[in-house]
């Protein structure tokens, strides 16, 4: 089954590019049959002269980065996308929600909707939708809200998983709380489950983990492309009976977003290192399931500087609305697996019944999938798709700060002039503050 | 990818727009290796086949064969536009650009704003029209202007109201000279303050620039170079203050200091302009740089300008960069906004600077910098990949900052000095549709913008709670 992606204002489609050439080269390694054959069908067309043309849907409101990324895609030689796939405009959403949602979209529904429809149909079975946008600014932001919206309205029944970049905590864009709060408000509505990525969290990464001295965007966005590739490349599920997974969107999202008020997912892989340094590492399961596990009741975000004191409570407590200080409570777990001897990885210790809240059984709120393909050069990694408390502070501080501003009614007139009341932001952050509540009560 | 026009109005403003000008076509030059016509090129130039006006434009991607520039030239005297159209970049413009008088609006911003605003309307509007219509996709109008004089200061802002009622849509942003304290227009209080109420109710963004800062930089610049032996390290073709490698005759006295404002110019459209990892586009400036609707006064402040004449420093040291950019040495009025309150900071680099180097910047030097309680991380960040000639990076940044209200009580208390006594008054009080009521209300407009920003500056340092949140019923 097949995935259309929509990439949406410059982040979205800097992001997909590099999701896409990571998925092109893991797939086209050579003696692995199935896998590159799953692989390639989930994510490119094959046209009648051999060559691979990404099932993506390119929307941007100015022209440069989507010509970027042509250009980009087309130097690997291995994949391209299809210039018919992109949309394109001469002027950009001004970093303004309001902006991209009731002006932009709206007027350029009819086109966009075309080229969606036309890649949906391009697939034998087509397994969802992952639209791939920024939240700071107007066009990921707006647009992406809408073309989002527009999505659920023709295909009610697909599942739409929306994969969000969180911007720097100290501001690429001014206005980017009043865009955050509004996108994730909608979304809400309209999504089946959000992954989320933060640019700090990313960044770190890069310096700590990666040791690269000067961090360019693009190293950032390799490190998400690798974490999202190894989460949607082809894998054996509990359903899948043994093949590769015929509905990865869905099983994703049934595993993990059971409950409407929780649908926000986070991802921490394990090994990340640099290059060079990969050849002289071993890694064997127990060590790397120990730190995964470790990384995600202690809302670590990679695999240095974990706080190893921090426990779940033990069985008295529980019934306490106490938790340890820093201990993050899950609601939903999914591990991913890939490499050498994955079916002898213990994975028992996730399915501790203390990390869950208690109105779900361990037994439904974690779930494997595994493949026995290395990933990415990682002869074993491991990827950890998380609903839980991880990233309720970040939320909390992005609407903190928001409504500080709001208070003041900084801004406001910019939204208010294309078409965004007062009203909707109260509405947002209403949303907001509920989803807030529903996160910080998970015990 | 969109176009900008640029309207420059009188003496100062044309010489201004002369430089920059002249600065574009050097570093475009620089860039467009094969002579194609890009749509970098087209931001600012159209490509037509004759020399004449009536020449059928080019698409973007032929090569290029004349450029001309998306000006309107404005000038009640024929001085200055006389000089550009007998000098090297006379083919850049045509007679259809232009708009000029014989006369001069001596000094008077009533002469400008109502004697001529009315006589020429028209044909103003007209001209616009017709730049605006070879635009593909028009995004911004740059109006370059003085305060201090008649014509720049008056009808300058003329046009720039009929900029908002014909072209509401369109961007507005203004480039301010205003004049010295020792300005040698005794009347230039008068036409400032006039002029200001006008930017404050008709223009997107201003770009305020104070002669006196910009004598002050050249004149360090002069000193430092100077000082620093010349030898063969120097780049001799470095655009900040000179105009060597350009097309003009010999250098003139406001030379250098029109040069930092084409500069500045520059340096605001580049990331529109030229790809780059993290874009910016001039709506989202106003977007993020203006929180209440008339303050949308930033302070412009450009880094590096001394480099290259001290060869001792290097000129890539990006931290020395970004420290000098937020000095009040650097600032284009006089003014010091580390100790005042900054609203809303923007930063346009441009040149081989990642995000990392960016982002350890603004982390080391926002301890230094007061920010409104509201906007606590109140920064907008663009990255260009193209660097200006003769540079490896360099830094604009444009900050809504309340520095800005010494200078405006300054200009107010002049004003009043000679408003008390009637002085020169009748000059004005001649002009067909001028009345008193008209200076009463400019002061009032400027007086309620320094009372806005008094008002922020009132809660500068004073911890502010944070407004309780809506509470959920659980």
């Amino acid at each position: 089954m097949s995935v259309v992606t929509v990439q949406l204002g410059q982040c979205g489609n800097q992001v997909g590019q590099e999701l896409f050439d990571v998925i092109s080269s893991d797939a086209q390694v050579g003696h692995r049959g199935g896998y590159s054959g799953a692989s390639c069908e989930r994510f490119f067309h094959q046209t009648t002269q051999g060559e691979l043309l990404a099932r993506a849907v390119l929307v941007d409101m100015e022209p440069k980065v989507i010509n970027q990324s042509l250009v980009r895609a087309g130097k690997s030689g291995r994949w391209r996308y299809d210039e018919a796939s992109c949309f394109s405009q001469k002027q950009g959403s001004g970093n303004n929600w309001a902006n991209g949602f009731c002006v932009h979209g709206p007027h350029h529904r009819d086109v966009v909707e075309e080229l969606m429809r036309r890649e949906a149909e391009r697939c034998d079975r087509l397994a969802g939708f992952i639209p791939v946008m920024s939240v700071a600014g107007g066009t990921g932001s707006g647009v992406g809200t809408y073309v989002t919206q527009c999505l659920r309205d023709i295909y009610p029944k697909s599942f739409i998983i929306n994969h969000l970049t969180w911007p720097y905590g100290t501001g690429e864009v001014i206005v980017q709380n009043y865009n955050s709060v509004l996108t994730l408000a909608h979304l809400y509505q309209l999504s089946d489950a959000v992954l989320v990525h933060e640019n700090d969290t990313v960044h770190r990464i890069c310096s700590q983990l990666l040791r690269i001295k000067h961090i360019s965007f693009g190293d950032i966005n390799k490190v998400i492309a690798h974490q999202l590739g190894s989460i949607l490349q082809p894998a054996l599920t509990a359903d899948s009976h043994g093949a590769y997974s015929r509905n990865p969107l869905g099983e994703l999202v049934s595993a993990l977003a059971c409950h409407p008020e929780y649908k926000l997912l986070s991802v921490s892989t394990i090994p990340q290192m640099p290059r060079s340094s990969i050849a002289y590492s071993t890694f064997i399961w127990p060590a790397l399931l120990k730190h995964l596990r470790q990384m995600l009741i202690s809302n670590a975000k990679m695999e240095e500087g974990i706080d190893w004191q921090v426990r779940p409570p033990a069985a008295s407590e529980r019934t306490r609305t106490l938790t340890g200080p820093g201990f993050n409570t899950s609601l939903a777990n999914l591990l991913v697996l890939r490499g050498k001897d994955v079916f002898s990885a213990e994975t028992g210790d996730f399915e501790d019944a203390a990390l869950y809240t208690s109105w779900l059984s361990s037994h439904d709120a974690f779930n494997v999938w595994k493949s026995s393909v290395p990933f990415n050069k990682y002869e074993k990694s491991a990827t950890l798709v998380s609903n839980s408390q991880a990233l309720l502070r970040s939320l909390d501080l992005m609407v903190g700060k928001a409504w500080n501003m709001f208070a003041s009614r900084a801004y406001i007139h910019q939204y208010v002039r294309f078409g965004i009341s007062e009203e909707d932001f109260l509405d947002s952050f209403t949303c907001l503050e509920q989803v807030i509540s529903s996160y910080a009560q998970l015990r | 990818m969109t176009q900008s026009v640029v309207v420059q109005v009188g003496q100062c403003g044309n010489q201004v727009g002369w430089r920059f000008w002249d600065l574009a076509l050097r570093e475009h030059a620089h860039v467009n290796s094969r002579g194609v016509y890009d749509e970098a090129l087209s931001s600012f130039f159209r490509n037509v086949e004759y020399r004449r006006s009536d020449g059928g434009a080019c698409a973007v991607g032929g090569r290029i064969q004349h450029l001309k520039a998306r000006a309107v030239l404005v000038d009640m005297e024929e001085g200055v536009v006389n000089e550009i159209l007998q000098g090297p970049l006379r083919e850049v413009f045509d007679s259809t650009q232009l708009l000029t008088d014989v006369s001069g609006s001596g000094n008077n911003w009533a002469v400008g704003h109502m004697t001529y605003g009315s006589a020429y309307r028209e044909q103003i509007v007209d001209k616009l029209r017709k730049a605006a219509e070879q635009c593909d996709c028009l995004q911004c109008f740059f109006l370059i202007h003085s305060m201090g004089g008649g014509t720049g200061s008056g009808l300058g802002t003329r046009v720039l109201s009929l900029l908002e009622e014909e072209f509401p849509e369109v961007c507005r942003i203004v480039t301010s000279v205003y004049p010295s304290v020792e300005d040698d227009v005794i009347i230039s209080p008068y036409n400032s303050v006039l002029a200001m109420r006008q930017l404050t109710e008709h223009a997107d963004c201003v770009l305020p620039v104070e002669n006196q800062s910009l004598i002050e930089i050249v004149n360090k610049i002069t000193r430092m170079s100077d000082r620093g032996r010349l030898g063969a390290g120097t780049k001799r073709d470095c655009t900040i203050t000179s105009w060597q490698g350009g097309l003009r005759g010999p250098e003139k006295p406001f030379d250098a200091m029109n040069n930092i404002v084409a500069n500045l110019l520059l340096s605001l459209t580049s990331s529109a302009r030229f790809e780059g990892c993290l874009n910016m586009d001039l709506n989202e400036l106003a977007m993020n740089l203006v929180p209440f609707p008339r303050l949308h006064y930033l302070v412009p402040s450009l880094s590096p300008l001394y480099t290259l004449a001290d060869v001792h420093v290097p000129s890539t040291r990006l931290d020395r960069i970004f420290s000098d950019a937020f000095s009040k040495d650097h600032q284009l009025i006089r003014a010091d906004p580390k100790h005042s309150l900054y609203l809303a900071c923007a930063l346009l680099v441009r040149g081989r600077v990642q995000v990392s180097d960016l982002r350890w910047n603004i982390e080391r030097l926002r301890p230094s910098l007061p920010f409104v309680s509201w906007n606590q991380e109140g920064w907008k960040t663009s990255l260009c990949a193209v660097p200006p000639v003769g540079h490896a990076c360099s830094l604009l940044v444009l900050a809504n900052n309340t520095c800005v209200k010494p200078t405006f009580m300054e200009l107010r208390d002049r004003f009043t000095k000679l408003y008390k006594k009637k002085a020169h008054l009748h000059h004005y009080l001649h002009v067909e549709g001028v009345e008193q009521s008209l200076f009463s209300e400019a002061f009032n407009s400027l007086s309620e913008l320094i009372e806005d920003y008094s008002r922020l500056d009132a809660v500068k340092g004073t911890p502010m709670p944070d407004p309780p949140r809506l509470s959920i019923a659980s």
